[in-house]
């Protein structure tokens, strides 16, 4: 299970890097998605991974996970959600704008 | 006791900036007069807090009153009140610039987001969690994706989208280092790990080594340092004038954490990590330095060359930061405050010279602007403090830099402080001279402009701070090598923490 998590992570995150490289917001919008989501399973396996144990106090269990990573996980699930959706409305907003999806400024647009 | 005083700068502008958005929406006069008032009364909570940390100590406020390492901490020491000072005395003269000018009526919710704005840079300086530290980034970034955008506008968008990305990244970089330092020891909780780490087991060395080299990544972002700074130049110069003034201290909150974690978290006579983050941070600081002289002297526009200005201060910043000894933590200090109040002058004035000019090109003269005599005089003090010319403070402020980076790097440290300072007073004085000399050959009368007294008086506001700066540098520095002497010293900050005591 360890290489499972540990190869889902680093897969996404190297999709995620190449995706973001590009030229066009749409692939890099999916991409910052793809590193969201590593970052997520990565924050959530920083508590160890195990299966099947509850995170809070239960008469019935036998050991418990650490609970604190998936408070932290949950927020940066919140906001990396919210972080996208702003970013897809401004990456509309330059679209129709501009005319195109471009993520590099034009001549004139250059300081 | 300064109580519950400390929760104030975030409650406040949360507060205030929900009320604006929710019940004066459509009645700007109004929210204008609030949103004032309650940067007003942020400034003032703000000197509170700063006599408060100056004359108690450092105090910790315990958000629903659970214990140090479980619960969530606001730390309120001197570094940290300085920082919220600076912030709300700046906020709010910028935002009469914004009144003054109808900046603010060129878009929607300006108000509510300039206090999000506020509420999440007060949380970032004032917070003891580093995950906590995290959120108060995220709420001051999402706060300045709209201020960044405010106005509309093709090049503003797409510079916008390269800001908002760019920052995503750095986010998640966060997340990475944070969960790598939680998987380590257990805790987020700036104090517990400043006690917790020298006790490390010698195999979580190396992880804890690239956790920090992470953080300081994404606090090299913040603070546009090279090779990170590539969202600054563009950001900088499409905001709207009064937004980049605001700006000036989002790369301030930058060299803020750099300072707050790497002194009291991975200080450099940690043995798991050592002199590691001195070692990355200086040279990076000196390529920054050289890299905004040049972008000086290479700017096509006005705003371009403003932002370049920052970044070379930026760079002065960090490399007097990276010495990591109480002297230039001292320096640093001082120069960050001057820094931050000459750059945002340097913005307005931009801001003054766009309005009254056909562009903002520095390649070919233009016709006079109207009240051409009080901007160039304006853009004459401005420029003078952010080359660091005397007698304004920007001089003192490196002065005490060259004066506390003595040491192995020193021939370095000081050739590029003084050659960047040289070509970037080469750039300004180019610029101010294409911009009000030049303009007479034009032959043309200048187009009238609204003189907008309130946004001259907010101008003029920035340039005596820096005046102030000059006038109290004895007693300011006095105070600020306390400041330093505390924060290469955090046994007062630890224990304010009551780690694992009931209360």
């Amino acid at each position: 299970m360890e290489l499972l998590v540990a190869s889902a992570v680093g897969v996404m995150t190297t999709v995620g890097l190449y995706l973001i490289l590009r030229l066009r917001a749409f692939p890099v919008i999916v991409g910052l998605t793809m590193i969201s989501y590593a970052c997520n399973v990565f924050i959530f396996a920083s508590g160890r991974v195990v299966a099947g144990l509850p995170p809070i106090l239960s008469k019935t269990a036998t050991g418990y996970t650490d609970p604190m990573p998936q408070a932290l996980v949950l927020t940066a699930i919140v906001i990396s959600f919210g972080m996208t959706a702003v970013l897809v409305m401004l990456a509309l907003g330059a679209f129709f704008e501009a005319g195109d999806d471009r993520v590099d400024l034009d001549e004139e647009g250059r300081e | 006791m300064i109580g519950h005083w400390i929760i104030a700068p975030v409650v406040l502008p949360a507060v205030m900036g929900a009320f604006t958005l929710l019940v004066l929406r459509n009645t700007l006069p109004v929210a204008r007069v609030f949103s004032t008032a309650a940067t007003a009364l942020l400034l003032a909570i703000a000197l509170r807090l700063l006599w408060g940390a100056t004359h108690e100590g450092p105090e910790v406020y315990f958000l629903g009153n659970w214990p140090a390492p479980f619960g969530i901490v606001l730390v309120l020491d001197r570094l940290s009140a300085l920082m919220v000072a600076l912030t709300a005395f700046l906020a709010l003269v910028v935002q009469l610039y914004a009144i003054g000018t109808g900046w603010d009526t060129r878009g929607r919710h300006f108000h509510a987001l300039w206090q999000f704005q506020l509420m999440g840079v007060c949380g970032a300086f004032l917070t003891g969690d580093a995950f906590n530290l995290f959120v108060f980034f995220e709420v001051l970034l999402i706060a300045s994706y709209g201020l960044m955008i405010h106005g509309g506008g093709k090049d503003r968008l797409k510079a916008g989208v390269q800001y908002v990305a760019y920052n995503l990244v750095g986010s998640t970089l966060f997340l990475f280092g944070l969960a790598t330092i939680y998987s380590v020891t257990g805790t987020l909780n700036m104090a517990d790990l400043a006690a917790k780490l020298p006790g490390l087991p010698e195999g979580d060395a190396a992880l804890i080594r690239l956790a920090g080299v992470m953080l300081l990544m994404v606090f090299a972002i913040k603070g546009a340092l090279v090779p990170l700074h590539v969202w600054l130049p563009a950001t900088y110069a499409q905001a709207p004038g009064p937004v980049s003034a605001l700006f000036a201290v989002m790369t301030k909150v930058g060299a803020y954490a750099v300072i707050r974690i790497y002194t009291l978290v991975f200080p450099t006579d940690l043995p798991a990590t050592g002199t590691l983050y001195a070692d990355l941070l200086l040279p990076a600081a000196l390529v920054t330095m050289a890299v905004g002289a040049v972008g000086v002297m290479g700017a096509r526009k006005v705003q371009g060359l403003v932002a370049f200005t920052a970044v070379t201060s930026m760079g002065t910043l960090f490399a007097a930061v990276a010495q990591f000894t109480p002297g230039a933590t001292a320096a640093a200090l001082y120069y960050a405050l001057h820094s931050t109040l000459a750059a945002a002058a340097l913005f307005l004035i931009a801001d003054l010279v766009m309005a009254r000019r056909i562009d903002g090109t520095l390649t070919e003269a233009r016709p006079a602007i109207a009240q051409q005599g009080l901007v160039a005089g304006l853009f004459m003090a401005g420029a003078i403090a952010a080359a660091g010319m005397p007698p304004l403070s920007g001089f003192l402020g490196k002065l005490m830099i060259l004066d506390a980076t003595r040491g192995l790097a020193q021939p370095l440290i000081w050739a590029t402080i003084l050659g960047s300072s040289f070509v970037v007073i080469i750039g300004l004085s180019r610029a101010g001279s294409l911009l009000f000399w030049k303009s007479h050959a034009a032959q043309a009368t200048p187009v009238p402009h609204p003189a907008q007294p309130l946004a001259f008086v907010a101008t003029g506001a920035l340039i005596a701070g820096l005046v102030g700066l000059t006038l109290a540098a004895g007693p300011v520095s006095t105070w600020l090598a306390e400041t330093a002497a505390e924060l290469h010293d955090p046994a007062a900050y630890i224990a304010a923490n009551k780690l694992g005591e009931e209360h």
